[in-house]
């Protein structure tokens, strides 16, 4: 049999790296192909170039037994090829259907279209309303008016980038009935995801990239997520051993904090109350969008709340600016690393300036003390393992898992007695994530209470002690974290055992 | 095709020489130019950049007038390069800087006759409150209102020039100038006369102002947190908030400089060089102001270097006008040039050239 899409000696440059080098695999028709691979592995130029977005320097590509060299995205299209990019491009203010008929060559009647939306969001159990406004939408259903968009064109290959990251468990199940059952149909499917679980689950097929080449091939039904994630990195991991909680004194009382959002689109939070004790990891999950970028800016003190709402040791910090709340002891790491936790044409001395002013005295009068930056800086690499040729070098160069350690490690460093991060790991290759969890922990044990907002369920069941769900602005029941499944976390992402009392 | 791409890690070297690439550039084209225009490449260049430090018979007038032009232009620059690096786009530096003039001019003329050594100090304030209070405008209606400062600070330059024509008809008015616009001399007010300190230096105290501002501006940049929050909010708001800067602040701070060293550098600049108040005073300084910001990279000691430079074009521009008849459009397109090829080669820098491949497969 012709496979569907063939690749051989696929090679990309660009200054400084080579993205691809020689890649060659295989995927046959109504196969769900995995293609794994850390971050910087060349997973995104590889689709790239299958996609029409970027241009192989030399290798080959044959759809259907034919060469194919697609110069634009429209090309592609047109041959067959679909792709689910990780970052939706649809524009909040107008409907589904709005959305669809901008992305198409020749749109269809507004009525007619609206038809074809709902016969093929039915066909494939994807529930989807044409005439709603995108800025109502989760998501998950945000993700779904993509998959109809690119279902529209009647794909062969259909391409999804890391489609899981932004859906809760039960949303994820709904999807994968989607995948198989265009599986079925003879679709192909080159499914991209770090979550090495779902590979399992899902792909009949994975190829392995590390560094741009291709390493190995497996079927990942006969693999465990150890072996797997240890090709990926070409090391053995070791997970983080979990030491035994007990609560010592409560350093961070939230009481009735409510925020509105200063984005038009955000969520605002609504009374959110919890208490966070001395050694104790608390793990928030909740699917993006639902509060977590408010949640962390109303704890780190960018934006204000009622004085009282948040107590810190005792002491009421709610109206208090970052600046002051870090010298109290309360840090904290934004999620956005380049343009928010760390400015991107800085160098990493600046940078360490951004936060680290204040509590390790590094200005004098105003006036700052290089010096003193540079070497904290220089610690903060070292400590870290943050691989870097020195302390001037812009954040920007970083890649992200070594700016994420170098941000993480900036406020551990300044020894915090509350630590808040937002998804520390996001987009983070496994071993420096591996090392940040670990460092985490560790600040725990030392005594310091740690919060950690992520959707990366497997990670919060890895490391929290305590444990709850964010949902829609409103925090769930604070609990402990031995003893929850994730299908229970699941139902409390989707708002179902929210308290409603507050509404 | 061509194509852009971006590069790495821009050089270093290449950055601090950008200048000098694009005078030298500069001075090729325009040499072409003046060749074109029928005047000897060579002589007009030398005109222009040489003679009026170096030749004997121009310098001793044209090597003080270099000061002072250059000492408002720098003066201006570095206030809103403060600005600038924060995204905070003061264009009315011309409007602030008029109102200087009138407001600490003003305050001269009404203290006249009193002779005392407290006038110059007074009015040294007054005309800074003048830039300032102006400044504050565009910078309130921004924080309460997130009115565009551009437009504002913009649109209060006409605003500015107008209110000066009025007073210098109306109650600013000289009454032994004949019924001309125009206000009293300073020169006849002793204790108000911005005078040369050393005489056929051009050295007045808006110089000394300037040469302070430049030390103060680089260590308040390079040394001062102030100048570290100020980089940081103009990269990424909202890496400044969460460094703890606030946003306001920011905003009424770089307006409030740059408008009082605006309004500084009008007051020095009426008391002395202009020595009065007219209709004819605003000569465009708080526009050109904004190229030499850009010209130094927003570094006082570059805008230092870009200021004299800048001065030097306009005062050999005007030598080369008169000796070579070279007509007075061609001097502006002289000066474009060096904007031109500063921005272009930036671009060099920042990016390189590619020709777009033809498809690989």
């Amino acid at each position: 049999m012709t496979p569907l899409l063939h690749l051989s000696g696929l090679t990309k440059a660009y200054p400084g790296v080579i993205a691809n080098d020689d890649v060659g695999f295989e995927i046959q028709p109504g196969e769900v192909h995995a293609l794994l691979g850390e971050n910087g592995a060349g997973k995104s130029t590889l689709v790239k170039m299958i996609y029409g977005l970027v241009r192989p320097d030399s290798g080959e590509m044959r759809l259907h037994g034919e060469p194919f060299a697609p110069t634009e995205p429209r090309e592609a299209r047109a041959a067959g090829v679909a792709m689910v990019f990780q970052h939706f491009s649809l524009f909040e203010a107008l409907t589904v259907a709005e959305n669809i008929s901008l992305g198409m060559e020749n749109p269809p009647e507004n009525a007619a279209l609206s038809d074809q939306i709902r016969q093929v969001s039915a066909n494939y159990g994807l529930t989807l309303d044409p005439d709603r406004r995108i800025g109502d939408m989760s998501a998950g259903e945000r993700q779904r008016v993509e998959i109809v968009r690119c279902l529209l064109q009647n794909p062969k290959l259909l391409v999804m980038d890391e489609p899981t990251s932004v859906l809760t468990p039960q949303e994820v199940d709904v999807l994968f009935e989607t995948l198989r059952k265009l599986r079925d149909e003879g679709t192909s499917i080159l499914y991209i995801s770090h979550k090495l679980e779902e590979i399992r689950t899902i792909c009949d097929n994975a190829t392995i990239l590390r560094l741009g080449k291709v390493v190995g091939t497996c079927v990942p039904s006969e693999e465990t997520p150890k072996t797997m994630a240890e090709m990926m990195v070409g090391t053995e991991l070791k997970t983080p051993s979990k030491r035994p909680y007990t609560p010592g004194p409560s350093l961070l009382d939230v009481h009735d904090m409510w925020l509105q959002s200063a984005d038009p689109f955000g969520t605002s939070l609504r009374d959110i109350s919890f208490s966070l004790h001395a050694g104790e990891v608390l793990g928030i999950a909740g699917v993006a969008g639902n509060g977590q970028d408010e949640l962390l800016l109303a704890l780190s003190g960018e934006e204000r709340v009622t004085n009282d709402a948040i107590k810190l040791k005792g002491e009421n910090v709610g109206n208090l600016g970052p600046n002051h709340r870090r010298l109290q002891g309360l840090l904290a790491a934004p999620e956005e690393r380049l343009g928010h936790a760390a400015a991107p044409d800085m160098s990493l001395t600046e940078n360490a300036l951004l936060t680290g002013f204040t509590r390790q005295r590094l200005t004098n009068r105003g006036f700052v003390k290089w010096q003193a930056t540079r070497n904290f800086a220089r610690a903060i690499i070292e400590k870290f393992d943050v691989r870097t040729p020195g302390t001037e070098n812009a954040a920007k160069s970083l890649s992200g898992g070594n700016l994420q350690k170098f941000v993480i490690g900036r406020e551990i460093m300044q020894r915090p007695d509350v630590l808040i991060v937002n998804q520390p790991t996001w987009g983070v290759d496994a071993s420096a994530a591996a090392f940040i969890r670990e460092a985490l922990l560790e600040l725990a044990e030392q005594g310091a209470g740690v919060i950690v907002i992520s959707q990366d369920l497997d990670e919060l069941m890895e490391i929290s002690d305590t444990f709850a769900v964010l949902s829609e602005g409103r925090l769930s029941r604070v609990q402990s974290a031995s003893g929850v499944t994730i299908e229970e976390i699941g139902l409390l992402m989707g708002g179902t055992e929210v308290d409603n009392a507050a509404a | 095709m061509l194509r852009l791409e971006q590069r790495p890690e821009p050089s270093r070297a290449m950055q601090i020489a950008t200048p000098i690439i694009a005078v030298i550039a500069t001075m090729i084209a325009g040499g072409v130019m003046f060749a074109l225009l029928g005047s000897n490449p060579f002589t007009a260049i030398r005109i222009i950049f040489w003679d009026p430090i170096f030749n004997d018979v121009v310098a001793s007038y044209t090597r003080p007038q270099l000061l002072i032009k250059a000492a408002p232009l720098i003066l201006m620059a570095i206030g809103l390069s403060f600005g600038f690096r924060a995204n905070v786009w003061n264009i009315g530096a011309e409007g602030q800087f008029i109102m200087g003039a009138v407001v600490g001019g003003g305050t001269a003329l009404a203290l006249y006759p009193y002779e005392s050594f407290i006038v110059f100090p007074i009015i040294i304030v007054m005309g800074a409150v003048g830039g300032f209070l102006w400044a504050m405008i565009p910078a309130l209606l921004k924080i309460k209102f997130n009115a565009n400062e551009i437009l504002v600070s913009l649109m209060l330059v006409y605003v500015a020039a107008n209110f000066l024509s009025a007073m210098v008809t109306g109650p600013m008015k000289s009454p032994v100038g004949m019924g001309f616009p125009e206000s009293r001399n300073f020169n006849e007010y002793q204790s108000a006369f911005n005078s040369e300190l050393l005489s056929n230096t051009g050295l007045h105290f808006g110089v000394l102002a300037m040469m302070a501002a430049v030390v103060v501006g680089y260590i308040a940049l390079t040394r001062h947190l102030f100048g570290f929050q100020i980089r940081v909010a103009g990269q990424s708001a909202r890496a400044s908030r969460f460094a703890g800067v606030n946003p306001n602040l920011t905003i009424a701070l770089c307006l409030g400089i740059s408008g009082a060293l605006a309004g500084l550098a009008g007051l020095f600049e009426v008391t002395g060089p202009a020595s009065k108040l007219s209709t004819n005073f605003p000569l465009g300084y708080g526009f050109t102001a904004i190229i030499v910001a850009f010209l130094g990279r927003l570094n006082p000691i570059g805008i230092l270097f870009a200021g004299l430079l800048m001065s030097l074009t306009y005062i050999g521009g005007e030598l080369a006008q008169f000796q070579l008849q070279i007509p007075a459009a061609a001097i502006q397109a002289f000066q474009g040039m060096l904007l031109f090829f500063l921005l272009g080669v930036d671009i060099l820098i920042n990016f390189r050239v590619r020709l777009k491949t033809k498809g690989v497969a």
